[in-house]
């Protein structure tokens, strides 16, 4: 069985990324029969002389309307190395919602430029985003690369540009790859392009099919949010009680010694159980139903952890929140906050700059975060939660901030300063006197 | 055991984390089930979920009356043999006491949203799950998994909660719902090999059997309660099996020799046509046809 890649594709309208996403799928023969007729139809009914590929994935009605994609849409394709899971995040309004939303799962991200423009603002805002998720590999491609006449001093430039960007923002260079491509034209998407005798690396496609996939984090501290609590009173399993969830970190087995968070009861897992029978191990990314020991009190919001290696127990916290709503956020907001299976009231206690993504510095005490900005805060929970660093844990660092009346997600929430710069355009402002930087975000294992 | 998940286990363990999920966060969830391959990989799924003890949610089943015999049989002998509760809306009944009126074309897929919404409120459902995958059509693929429906049941793709993570939000207000959908990141190829490994029992109608059928619309239809062919049409004994399992008078046959799974999985990995571009006439009216269904509250 091959293995799974989730990625994320990123650029600015016009970039051409439908276009290359419907090329992908097209040249990996994804694209069956019917759906391109469709594809041909429409396009002819447009005027058009060859198909245009946009239309393989710009499904919404306004989207084929206006030309653009609105929404994030989810592809799937497979190559006999590899199954891929595409996340198509358009680029105009509301991009980082879009971008926060694909990048969250993402082991790998494409971003856009088009060669006649290079790297533009947005594609800095982009790679910024990226990194704060903590995506752990990008691609640069530069679209449009015929339209500059296959230049490979306009490449390189747009390349060496990126490569500094994203090496200030804790990119190493094998992390990072740019690829010349043209996705109308097909050159160096799927098959290697004879116009760009200079390029000598992989077209897109072979390097999505080879890169390696960062695994879940199995060498992590055992982390276990409780989702539910299995008692089935048969007869067969009078005295059953399992409690069910998906592994978020580590590897746990039979006999060992775990901790419950937040009461601190300790206990021991005496069985891993499945409809498939007992395991003798269990690892991140499966759900599983753990029996333990003692008779405990354990609900739904408690957090099985490995003793030892705990998260931080804790009615406060220093967070980065990417404000994702129309209706800005001001200190002193009351909010629920979701993080693994518990929900608690929580309220905004101080916003403490704003991350400006374009001088990869920060701005202090903002009077608000607006839709779309990125920055620090502080927050008083209702009752202490078991909390990690994003930068520790992608899944048990990570938290929703849903608004109270409408049950709407205003916020994605990451524990700490996973953005090392962050950081430091904090102390360059207050002299010092932040927290001690946290881990390098881009080192995290992928979701 | 390996510690790696592959693709299979990756889609089972997520489908699972989100049954638990939905179990822990709502008060009235309710399993869409009509029998087809879909739906029973979703039960097969939920019952894997909450294992050994039974699930704790019923079933619904929106019948347009116009149904193969088969898969009905099989719905209610799936439902027996696991002791579980099923909820049957019948259109028939909606048409009888004219809360909806039987289409010039006959056919009755699109008549299945007023029924479901009206069961929906009627048994005060609070969360919804479908078996649709992202894979099957463009609107679908900007569905969520987690997918909040107005009061009215509508669908607004423009107002989608951002999802992030394996955080799944699914607060509402009194009188929407949530539509849930597990299998959103299977593909159909996904969904056969799982039933192989898997061993899940589908009915007999997605294995290739002799049939009579009539060419409408370049589909191969089955002549039923829902009408015969019409003039001009011949009816014609064919070795035929179905991809998708819908209403008859819009689920189109394929001619097949796939009399098992492995031959049924050889098909799908060679074939050139998409499930639903294959078998459904529903999605063939337009452009945004099943967007435009999905925002009057379609599953």
């Amino acid at each position: 069985m091959s293995d799974l890649l989730r990625l994320a594709t990123a650029g600015s309208v016009d970039d051409g990324k439908s276009t290359l996403v419907g090329r992908l799928l097209y040249d990996t023969k994804s694209v069956l029969a019917d759906t391109l007729d469709a594809v041909h139809r429409a396009s002819a009914d447009r005027g058009l002389a060859t198909p245009d590929l946009s239309l393989l994935v710009d499904g919404l009605r306004s989207e084929r309307e206006q030309g653009i994609t609105i929404d994030v849409a989810y592809r799937y394709f497979a190559t006999p190395k590899r199954s891929f899971v595409l996340a198509d995040t358009p680029g105009h309004v509301q991009y980082t919602r879009n971008t926060v939303t694909g990048a969250s799962t993402a082991q790998l991200a494409v971003l856009l430029v088009d060669a006649r423009k290079g790297v533009i603002e947005q594609t800095r805002r982009h790679a910024a985003v990226l990194a704060l998720l903590g995506v752990p590999r990008l691609v640069l491609a530069v679209n449009k690369i015929d339209l500059v006449d296959y230049d490979e001093v306009t490449f390189s430039r747009i390349a060496k540009e990126f490569t500094a960007h994203a090496t200030a923002l804790g990119y190493t260079e094998d992390s990072v790859v740019e690829i010349p491509v043209s996705a109308l034209a097909g050159d160096n998407v799927v098959e290697k392009s004879a116009n760009t005798p200079w390029y000598s690396g992989p077209t897109l496609l072979e390097h999505l099919e080879n890169v390696p996939v960062e695994p879940d984090p199995h060498d992590a501290p055992f982390r276990f949010p409780v989702q539910y609590v299995i008692r089935p009173r048969t007869a067969e399993h009078l005295d059953y009680r399992g409690y069910a969830g998906l592994v978020a970190a580590g590897t746990v087995k039979p006999g060992d010694e775990v901790v419950v968070l937040p009461s601190g009861r300790r206990s021991t897992v005496t069985k891993i159980d499945t409809a498939d029978g007992e395991l003798a191990e269990a690892a991140a990314g499966q759900s599983v139903t753990l029996l333990l020991a003692d008779d405990i009190d354990i609900s739904r919001g408690d957090l099985i952890s490995v003793t030892g290696n705990e998260p931080t127990v804790t009615d406060e916290l220093d967070a980065t929140l990417c404000w994702l709503a129309e209706k800005p956020l001001r200190a002193g907001a009351r909010v629920l906050v979701k993080h693994g299976t518990r929900t608690v009231q929580a309220m905004v206690t101080e916003l403490r700059d704003r991350f400006d993504e374009q001088n990869l510095s920060s701005v202090d005490s903002p009077a608000s975060l607006e839709l779309n900005e990125i920055g620090r805060v502080a927050l008083r929970l209702a009752e202490p939660v078991p909390l990690d660093d994003y930068s520790f844990s992608r899944r048990t660092g990570s938290f929703l901030v849903i608004d109270v009346s409408d049950g709407s997600t205003l916020a994605a929430g990451l524990v700490g300063a996973p953005l090392p710069l962050l950081e430091n355009g904090v102390e360059s402002c207050t002299g010092g006197s932040a927290a001690t930087p946290d881990n390098h975000a881009l080192v995290s294992p992928g979701p | 055991m390996t510690l790696a998940l592959d693709t299979l286990g990756r889609l089972e363990s997520e489908a699972i984390h989100i049954f638990r999920e939905v179990a822990g966060e709502f008060d009235r969830p309710v399993i869409l089930f009509s029998g087809g391959k879909d739906s029973t990989l979703l039960l097969h799924l939920a019952i894997k979920a909450f294992y050994p003890a039974p699930v704790p949610f019923p079933l619904l089943h929106v019948d347009t009356g116009h149904n193969f015999d088969e898969v009905i049989e099989f719905r209610d002998r799936v439902v027996a043999q696991h002791g579980l509760r099923l909820e049957v809306a019948k259109v028939q009944d909606w048409i009888d006491d004219g809360r909806l009126e039987e289409r010039p074309d006959g056919t009755r897929n699109p008549l299945q949203t007023v029924p479901l919404l009206d069961s929906i409120n009627e048994h005060k459902y609070d969360a919804v799950f479908g078996g649709g995958r992202r894979d099957e059509e463009r609107a679908r693929a900007k569905e969520r998994i987690f997918s909040l429906r107005t009061a009215f049941g509508q669908w607004d793709p423009k107002r989608q909660r951002p999802e992030l993570w394996n955080l799944y939000n699914g607060r509402h207000r009194a009188g929407e719902h949530v539509r849930v959908f597990p299998l959103s990141n299977w593909t159909e190829l996904d969904v056969w090999n799982y039933i192989e490994r898997e061993g899940i029992e589908l009915p007999d109608i997605y294995y290739s059997h002799q049939r009579d059928v009539f060419l409408r619309d370049g589909m191969w239809l089955a002549e039923g309660p829902w009408g015969t062919a019409r003039d001009g049409e011949t009816l014609l004994r064919k070795t035929v099996r179905y991809r998708t399992v819908g209403d008859g008078s819009c689920t189109g046959a394929v001619e097949s020799d796939a009399s098992d799974i492995h031959a049924v999985i050889a098909e799908v990995s060679a074939s050139r046509l998409t499930e639903r571009g294959a078998t459904r006439a529903d999605d063939r009216l337009s452009e945004a046809a099943m967007e435009d269904r999905k925002r009057e509250g379609y599953f």
